[in-house]
């Protein structure tokens, strides 16, 4: 599996991630090499075997519904880079 | 001073024979005087020298806990209300975390007196702690060499006597392996533990935290105050916590350990096969029992490894968007310009190629050839353990097949780096218990041995750990001009 400049450029898009233009050939390289490794895995027959998510195969633990934090947004908010009245400020999205 | 075990301190400072405020006095000196290690991001002087005096004040009333007043160091990608938690990036370089980890909650709890936090790779990717914002960490035994990582300012901080212990974090070798290129004492817990609340997220069905000390016996400590059912966190387990220490002296007579023929294969080093092969001879003299086991589904280890924790991090990462917390790039023209400059510049290399990989082993028509599959090689990884387990009491083998290897050595090969990761990986992807302790040098540079329990054996990892050490001084060493 060989991905070129394009796939790279599409992925970056899919993941809203910033990439260098001089460093495009090196990702698509690496990545290449990545599915040429993961090549393997295609060689063993796993049927009927059943995907493992956790190893204790445990289910999601349910709580009871309660409320149990406390309101900390003015905290929270120290932190954002950019906020007015309890609000975080993004650039406008729909004119 | 800086030199004693986590109980000898303890007795110390009960004794009167030092304080915590002039132990910690010592540490900061030390860590001031050995900067150029680059251990930690950052140093909480006043912070730990409040936390001592509070130490000091308990011990005076009568307190117990062998943690009060002991200088440890928290990785930094433990969240420490009000204390920079960077997690090795430029994303994070502005952050104060508004909240604790249970682990810190913890840690604090018990006494513990916090020096700082610790270099790590960015975001806990890498293998030898060079991806980190904050530059690389040297490794004491060798400076021109790396410390392993992800957790090399631990392993590093932890050998060059800059703090008493200190914890860290393992996804996919990220304690054992930088333990083991530092010549320290390192257990990566069964998944589910050690809670992961407040603990930075990059692949959260494999990252789970640890302790990372000098002996078995400060090990056992230090994962005693960590351990525990946490509500907070949906995948931890609700079990009854053992006592780490107790376990320690047990006779280790008639141990049954299992050498995997596919550890001891092509790929590991000579000598540090060596080095192995005498320790494990040690554990025979023991009397320990020897038996070959085969782990035939290991060399699919990386590729699986390789596909679900980027996955899983390509999701975890995809909450740094320059909205809430972090890097925000200046004057976005729109919102996608907000997020992808953000990310762009918030992000190093090593962490956007894991983002690429795994946003592309999660897109439209490639779920099932990538991270379905590589869940279900997943279970055969894990069934060959059960079933060598279930032969043999524990299994021991290298925690990486070189000693340290030299600063920029492989950075520019990431592939390389992802395979010296071959004997850790599989551990994760299992959720079992393991750990590396140190059992000699290669050339002057430590070599680690691998012990792999059953799920939850962790205070048999421990006992079998500490008699070897209390046959064995390689824990003891000191680095050149760190003594």
């Amino acid at each position: 599996m060989v991905l070129t400049a394009d796939d790279v450029k599409k992925i970056a898009y899919l993941a809203r991630l910033g990439i260098d233009h001089q460093d495009i050939e090196s990702y698509a390289r690496d990545l290449s090499n990545m599915l040429d490794l993961m090549k393997q895995m295609g060689e063993t027959d796993t049927g009927g075997v059943l995907p493992m998510a956790h190893p204790m195969d445990q289910i999601q633990r349910l709580r009871v519904d309660d409320v149990t934090e406390t309101n900390n947004r003015d905290n929270f908010q120290k932190i954002a880079p950019l906020v007015e009245d309890g609000l975080y400020l993004v650039p406008k999205v729909i004119e | 001073m800086h030199n004693k075990s986590i109980k000898e301190i303890a007795k110390g400072l009960r004794c009167g024979d030092f304080s915590s405020v002039e132990l910690t006095q010592l540490f900061l000196s030390r860590i001031k005087q050995h900067a150029q290690l680059n251990c930690y991001v950052t140093v909480t002087e006043e912070l730990a020298l409040k936390a001592a005096r509070q130490a000091d004040a308990k011990i005076a009333q009568g307190d117990t806990s062998l943690l009060t007043g002991i200088p440890i160091a928290q990785k930094d990608i433990f969240c420490t209300q009000g204390v920079k938690t960077s997690c090795g990036s430029k994303m994070l370089d502005n952050f104060i975390a508004p909240y604790n980890a249970t682990v810190v909650e913890k840690l604090n709890a018990a006494g513990a007196v916090m020096l700082g936090k610790l270099n790590m790779d960015e975001f806990a990717m890498g293998s030898s702690n060079e991806t980190s914002y904050y530059g690389p960490v040297k490794n004491p035994w060798h400076t021109n060499s790396v410390p392993g990582g992800s957790s090399g300012g631990s392993s590093a901080a932890v050998a060059a006597r800059l703090s008493v212990c200190a914890t860290g974090t393992d996804t996919g070798g990220s304690i054992r392996q930088p333990a083991a290129h530092c010549g320290i004492t390192g257990l990566k817990p069964t998944y589910g533990r050690v809670s992961r609340f407040g603990m930075i997220a990059y692949a959260s069905s494999l990252d789970q935290g640890g302790p990372m000390a000098r002996s078995a016996e400060d090990t056992a400590i230090l994962l005693q105050a960590m351990s525990g059912f946490d509500p907070k966190d949906s995948t931890s387990l609700d079990l009854p916590v053992p006592d780490y220490s107790a376990a320690l002296d047990k006779d280790i007579k008639g141990l049954k350990i299992g050498l995997p023929k596919e550890f001891f294969g092509d790929g590991l080093n000579n000598d540090v096969a060596l080095v192995i092969e005498k320790a494990i001879e040690e554990y025979k003299k023991l009397g320990a029992e020897l038996k070959e086991v085969s782990m035939p589904n290991l060399k699919l280890a990386i590729p699986a490894y390789y596909v679900i924790a980027p996955a899983e991090c390509s999701a975890n990462l995809s909450r740094f968007d320059g909205v809430r917390f972090g890097h925000r790039c200046d004057n976005p023209q729109d919102l996608a310009d907000l997020y992808t400059r953000s990310r762009g510049e918030g992000f190093g290399k090593e962490v956007k190629r894991r983002i690429l990989m795994g946003t592309y082993a999660l897109s439209a028509g490639y779920y099932d050839a990538y991270y379905l599959k590589a869940q279900k090689i997943r279970r055969l990884i894990s069934d060959d353990f059960k079933k060598a387990l279930s032969e043999v009491d524990v299994i021991m083998g290298p925690v990486a097949p070189t000693t340290a290897f030299g600063l920029g050595e492989k950075i520019d090969n990431p592939i390389e780096m992802y395979l010296s990761d071959i004997y850790t990986i599989a551990i994760n992807l299992a959720g079992l218990p393991a750990m590396s302790l140190p059992i000699g040098f290669s050339e002057g540079k430590p070599v680690g041995l691998q012990i792999i329990g059953d799920y939850f054996a962790e205070d048999r990892l421990l006992n079998i750990a500490h008699q070897y050490q209390m046959v064995s001084d390689w824990h003891r060493q000191i680095p050149k001009g760190f003594e």
